[in-house]
């Protein structure tokens, strides 16, 4: 056997075997122990796997040796070879950062249950990423949303919110899964396959209510589950009432596992020969997308509690993602891939920053945070360079998005849309700015609830949140990595849309 | 859960129900059946056992401890199989590399049937771990504000 | 009564969607936890029984293999992989069913459509020719063929796929008399069509028909997903009203309400508008 042939099914398959250990595993540190080795192990995995595509082209897997369209078919380009190393190294970084929080957060006797639920949570979004078959797409989405149900629900030892956000969530995930699978039940009645690439073949010419019908239920199905932005509402609960360690890892990797589905089913799947879909691009993606980023960075603007605050700044990021790829042009998803990667980078460095301060603080209020620069000045410094980065401030990984997404704005004819980039990241400015006031100006507490002693957190948390916030900072400098990967991950989808530029 | 005509006749299904989850896995892989119903239908015999005598009375014969331990394996019976046919260097779940040598494809029948059976033993412990938490919680309500 | 009879005869969808409607509606209009995972459960349903319908074919048995008496039976029509050459003398209809009849057991039979001659002839270019017709050919060529090497990078695996395609061309035999390709499908004239196509193809084609079995597997998969949510859905309603102490969706609300600004929402608005009255 050689390994190379297999690696690309040696994601999956490391985790998702773990992951039933972890309830053998004696109590204590074992689990996390070995959660960790294997999110390492998946990590080197997905760097292997993203150097050979990166050198040799796409790669697809035939599982069981059955060759598609008849079997299942894990394919691999550099677009998702991207979304893999991203979500895998999210991973990486946050199981040994978890240990300390999920020790605060989590119940004893469910830490083991919760090291397993992450490693299927990851194998769930890995998988999704993965596949080249669309009903496979389904499967891993569940099996990641249902982890991720029960990893929010965990958070109910402090604050029993959590198992209400947990349960709307549900709701709304299982509606946008079902969605998306009576989409797919339309595309296979209209073509008989649910291979991708296959699909795209058949597909071709076939541009009846059937296939609109089918393009309709997964965009909507996929947008609930993206939280695009009128269908946000589970988010901000979600991510709020989670255990931080949760957040840290959803946030910077679910939302953009289901943006990377609606890009491969967008421009993959269906083609461009469909004016059905150009309409769904300008009249639905492209004001949803500018109303998102308005909508809800407004209203992060007025929140007490800065989890949530950073909750609605993701949906207002998503906007920027689907504004990208609604342009419809190279430059456009290029900005949209580059734009997934360093808002993970971004948003799972402020999440950990929020980790630590309810380490020592208990409490994630924006009260909390007064005068923080006295007393955990490494982390006060950790979340103020990414939320920089946020508002996209040169030298930061921020900036490239917005630059990337401006020129694209611009190239694609869509001036206003540039301006209003610039505007809605003044107001990430002005949401940024004033949880820096608080933590840089204010006297802390001194005593009363949020009244806390000079400690920092433990380097367990402090390594892995500085190791981001460093990538915040080498990638906004090194542009040409990610940017260079994403304009040719972008140029081959675009190739296989056989789309007019 | 003292009624005597309802524990005969539960004694009495209990073995026919076990045999049938038994067809059911092992005659999946060519028929109608496979792993996940005869789970179910396994899992089905110790619910109405918990039904006619009592949680307790069925926890003492299989207690949770096992049924943890059974999950895993049942997964790992699945995930396994697969690693097996990848060291043997076909591609994940290629059971013809179970019996390379095989010129009707026997590797294709018993690699589907360990993975039968590793799908009827996490099916069948997974629900009996459900049902067991969902009849066992510990109500700290009154039944009367349900 | 033309629109009569286009309303009845998808009925399938029909109930598809009122299923869906009703689950939809029972989640959103019930503020209690469990009747809104029962709703989802109604909504979920719905979309299995779609699936199961698009994947029926009339007169088409369950796909169940029928085992060794039928592989007898398919050693006494060796030629039966050859069938749809035989039935291409019943001219190019009949050529084009015979395809369809074989390979419509990979593929789903398509029961959609405006317009269903073309779909039927849409179908057959569509799936017929780029699955089955290639897949055939890698059947009656030696198993390490061209075709077989050009769908498959490994070698063996043509041969797999040639395996299972005479699997589904030996499965079938029996009387294929007027073969339907759908529930709601053929009438009028593409359903003259597809029968005197399956009059021409009946003598050279012993195949039954099976119902196509991918949507069955697919559904197996998705109702397992769908316990798994049921069962956490659930769940959750225990933690809650363990939590809670109620599971009506305005209760938490106003709980939830009352914990965070000290009284409930909206009670605020009414008082401000009773002292201002």
């Amino acid at each position: 056997m050689s390994i190379a042939s297999q690696l690309p099914v040696l994601p999956i398959i490391m985790p998702i075997m773990a992951a039933p250990v972890t309830l053998l595993l004696p109590k204590g540190r074992a689990p996390h122990l070995w959660a960790c080795l294997f999110t390492w192990l998946t990590f080197a995995a997905c760097i292997a796997l993203f150097r050979e595509v990166d050198m040799s082209g796409p790669i697809s897997y035939h599982l069981g040796d059955w060759a598609p369209p008849i079997g299942i078919e894990y394919r691999i380009d550099l677009a998702n070879a991207l979304v893999l190393l991203l979500v895998s190294g999210i991973a990486a970084l946050v199981m040994p950062f978890a240990y300390r929080s999920v020790q605060l957060e989590v119940d004893e006797r469910q830490t083991p249950l919760f090291y397993g639920a992450m490693l299927i949570c990851m194998t769930g979004l890995l998988g999704v990423t993965i596949t080249g078959d669309a009903f496979n797409v389904f499967v891993f989405l569940e099996i990641s949303s249902l982890s991720t149900y029960a990893l929010i629900a965990m958070g109910a030892r402090r604050d029993r919110r959590a198992l209400t956000a947990a349960f709307n969530y549900l709701v709304m995930g299982t509606i946008g899964a079902t969605f998306f699978v009576i989409g797919l039940g339309l595309l296979y009645q209209a073509t008989g396959t649910l291979n991708m690439a296959d699909l795209s073949k058949q597909l071709i010419g076939q541009d009846n209510r059937m296939v609109q019908a089918g393009f309709a239920f997964i965009l909507v199905g996929m947008g609930l589950k993206l939280a695009m932005f009128p269908m946000h509402l589970w988010l901000p609960n979600a991510y709020t009432y989670a255990p931080s360690a949760v957040t840290a890892f959803i946030a910077a990797t679910a939302t953009k596992v289901a943006v990377y589905v609606i890009i491969r089913f967008f421009f993959s799947v269906f083609n461009f020969d469909f004016a059905f879909i150009g309409a769904a691009f300008t009249y639905v993606l492209l004001p949803l997308g500018l109303l998102g980023m308005f909508g809800a960075s407004f209203v992060a603007l007025f929140q007490e509690d800065v989890k949530r605050m950073l909750a609605y700044s993701s949906v207002a990021q998503i906007g920027y993602m689907l504004l990208g790829l609604s342009f419809a042009t190279v430059e456009g998803l290029t900005a949209s891939l580059v734009h997934i990667f360093n808002h993970a980078l971004m948003k799972g460095a402020l999440f950990m920053a929020v980790a630590c301060v309810v380490l020592r603080a208990g409490s994630h209020s924006i009260h909390a945070f007064a005068g923080l620069s006295k007393r955990m000045p490494v982390t006060t410094w950790a979340f103020i360079i990414s939320g920089l980065s946020l508002i996209g401030v040169p030298l930061t990984v921020g900036f490239i998005s917005k630059w990337y997404l401006l020129n694209a704005a611009f190239a694609a004819g869509h001036w206003y849309a540039g301006f209003l980039i610039v505007a809605s990241s003044l107001i990430a400015l002005a949401y940024v700015g004033r949880v820096a006031e608080v933590m840089l100006l204010r006297e802390p507490a001194e005593e009363g609830k949020y009244a806390m002693a000079k400690e920092e957190a433990p380097l367990s948390m402090l390594i892995p949140m500085w190791i981001l916030v460093l990538a915040n900072i080498y990638f906004g400098v090194r542009t040409d990595l990610t940017g260079d990967i994403a304009t040719r991950a972008a140029e081959a989808l675009m190739m296989a849309a056989g789309g007019a530029p | 859960m003292d009624h005597l005509i309802l524990k005969v006749t539960s004694k009495l299904l209990f073995a026919p129900i076990i045999l049938f989850a038994l067809y059911v896995q092992f005659h999946g892989d060519y028929g109608p059946g496979g792993g996940f119903q005869a789970g179910v239908i396994f899992a089905v015999a110790f619910i109405l056992h918990a039904f006619c005598f009592g949680l307790d009375e069925t926890k003492k014969a299989l207690p949770q401890k096992a049924l943890t331990v059974a999950m895993v394996i049942g997964f790992l019976l699945y995930s396994g199989t697969g690693l097996v046919t990848m060291l043997r260097g076909a591609n994940l779940f290629g059971y013809d590399a179970l019996f390379p040598a095989s010129t009707h494809h026997a590797g294709q029948h018993y690699g589907i049937l360990v993975v039968e059976l590793g799908v009827g033993v996490t099916v069948a412990s997974t629900m009996l771990t459900i049902f067991y938490h969902f009849t066992g919680r510990e109500p700290d309500i009154d039944q009367e504000d349900w | 009564m033309d629109w009569f009879d286009f309303i009845l005869a998808r009925y399938n969808y029909w109930i598809f969607i009122l299923l869906m409607m009703i689950g939809l509606y029972i989640v959103f209009a019930r503020g209690n936890l469990v009747k809104k995972i029962v709703g989802l459960n109604i909504f979920q349903t719905s979309v299995f029984i779609y699936y199961i319908s698009i994947g029926k074919i009339f007169g088409g048995t369950a796909p169940i293999y029928m085992g060794d008496e039928l592989d007898a039976a398919s050693h006494h029509e060796p030629e039966s992989g050859h069938g749809a050459d035989a039935g291409a003398h019943g001219g190019e209809t009949a050529h084009a069913a015979a395809e369809g009849a074989q390979s419509k057991i990979d593929n789903s039979a398509l029961d959609h459509g405006d317009d269903l001659k073309e779909t039927l002839h849409s179908k057959i270019d569509n799936n017929a020719l780029d699955h089955g017709n290639d897949l055939k050919e890698a059947l009656k060529s030696a198993p390490v063929s061209d075709e077989g090497a050009s769908l498959h990078d490994l070698p063996d695996a043509g041969e797999k796929i040639a395996n299972t395609l005479s699997h589904t061309d030996k499965t079938p035999p029996a009387p294929a008399p007027g073969i339907e390709f759908s529930p709601d499908g053929l009438h009028g004239a593409a359903g003259d069509a597809a029968h005197s196509a399956a009059e021409a193809a009946h003598g050279a084609m012993e195949a039954i028909v099976y119902t196509n079995p991918l949507p069955h597997v697919l559904i197996l998969t998705a109702i397992v997903v769908g316990v798994a949510t049921t069962a956490v859905g659930l769940a959750l309603a225990v933690r809650i009203r363990e939590a809670y102490g109620t599971i009506e969706e305005d209760e938490l609300e106003a709980a939830d309400d009352i914990a965070e600004f000290g009284h409930q929402a909206g009670v605020r608005a009414q008082q401000a508008a009773g002292s201002a009255a």
